[in-house]
C-alpha cells in the first residue's frame, strides 16, 4: 500500500509504471483521477486552497485502503492527495488500485474514493468574484459512501 | 493533565487559533461533555462549537462520536465535514 499527501503535482503514468512493478500477477489495473474545475455551484472558480490535518489524514487514508483490501480481493492500493493551492485544470488525487481481474478493482477503486471524501480529514476553500468561502459538504457524497454498508 | 485540541478550516478561522492546551476537568470524560465545556466559555468557543453547528471531531486521529472517550493526554480535534478528493 501506498498513501502520499503532497503539495506537488503527480505524473500519472509514471505513477502507475512504478506502482505496477512490472508485476505479472495484475491482469486489472483501475484508476480515478480528481481535478479542479473552474465552476462550482453556479460561480466562477479562480482556485482552491486544500488544508488537511497531517497524521491523520495518512492515517485515515490508509485505514480506508486497509478496509478496501478486506472487503475485495484486489493485489495492492495508491492514493496520492495533494495539498495547497490549485488551480482549476489541476489534479487533485489519483488513486490506483490492481488486481487479477476487473471487477474487484473497480469497485474497490470507487470506495476508496468514496470513502475519502467522506472520512479523510481534507477541506477546500474556493475563491470567487465575491471573495473565499469554504465548500460544503454534500449530503449526495454520504449517500455514495453509505450505499457500500448496504447488503 | 491537560488535552491538546486542534482546530481546522472554518472552524480554525472561528476560533482565531490553530490549537490549545486545555485543562480537563473533573466530569469530563467523553466528547459531548468536552464540546459542552467549550461552548460554555463563550466567545469564540461558543460560535465555532456552538451546538446547531456541523461539528465533526476526531480524538487521538480517529473520527469519533458524541460517546467516545477523552482522557488526559489525548489530541483532539474539531473540524467542519470533510470536503476531500
Amino acid at each position: 500500500m501506498t498513501v502520499r499527501v503532497q503539495r506537488e503535482d503527480f505524473d500519472i503514468g509514471a505513477e502507475i509504471a512504478a506502482f505496477r512493478r512490472a508485476d505479472p500477477g495484475i491482469g486489472a489495473i483501475a484508476s480515478f483521477i480528481g481535478l479542479v474545475r473552474d465552476v462550482n455551484d453556479g460561480d466562477a472558480i479562480a482556485g482552491m486552497t486544500l488544508e488537511h490535518y497531517p497524521g491523520m489524514t495518512e492515517k485515515a487514508l490508509a485505514g480506508i485502503v486497509d478496509e478496501a483490501r478486506r472487503r475485495w480481493n484486489i493485489i495492492d492500493a495508491l492514493v496520492i492527495h495533494r495539498v495547497g493551492e490549485l488551480k482549476p485544470l489541476d489534479q487533485i488525487v489519483l488513486v490506483v488500485v490492481t488486481g487479477a481481474h476487473r471487477g474487484a478493482a473497480f469497485d474497490a477503486c470507487e470506495f476508496i474514493m468514496d470513502y475519502l471524501k467522506t472520512q479523510a480529514p481534507f477541506w477546500k476553500k474556493e475563491q470567487t468574484a465575491q471573495g473565499a468561502r469554504w465548500v460544503e459538504a454534500r449530503a449526495s457524497d454520504d449517500q455514495a459512501a453509505g450505499r457500500w454498508n448496504k447488503g | 493533565m491537560s488535552i491538546r485540541i486542534l482546530y481546522f478550516a472554518r472552524l480554525r478561522e472561528d476560533m482565531g487559533i490553530a490549537q490549545e492546551m486545555f485543562e480537563l476537568p473533573p466530569g469530563v470524560s467523553d466528547v459531548k461533555s468536552l464540546r459542552e465545556q467549550l461552548i460554555a466559555r463563550g466567545g469564540a468557543s461558543a460560535v465555532a462549537l456552538g451546538q446547531r453547528k456541523a461539528v465533526r471531531v476526531s480524538v487521538n486521529q480517529d473520527l469519533a462520536r458524541n460517546d467516545t472517550p477523552v482522557k488526559p493526554g489525548d489530541e483532539i480535534a474539531f473540524f467542519p465535514p470533510v470536503t476531500g478528493g
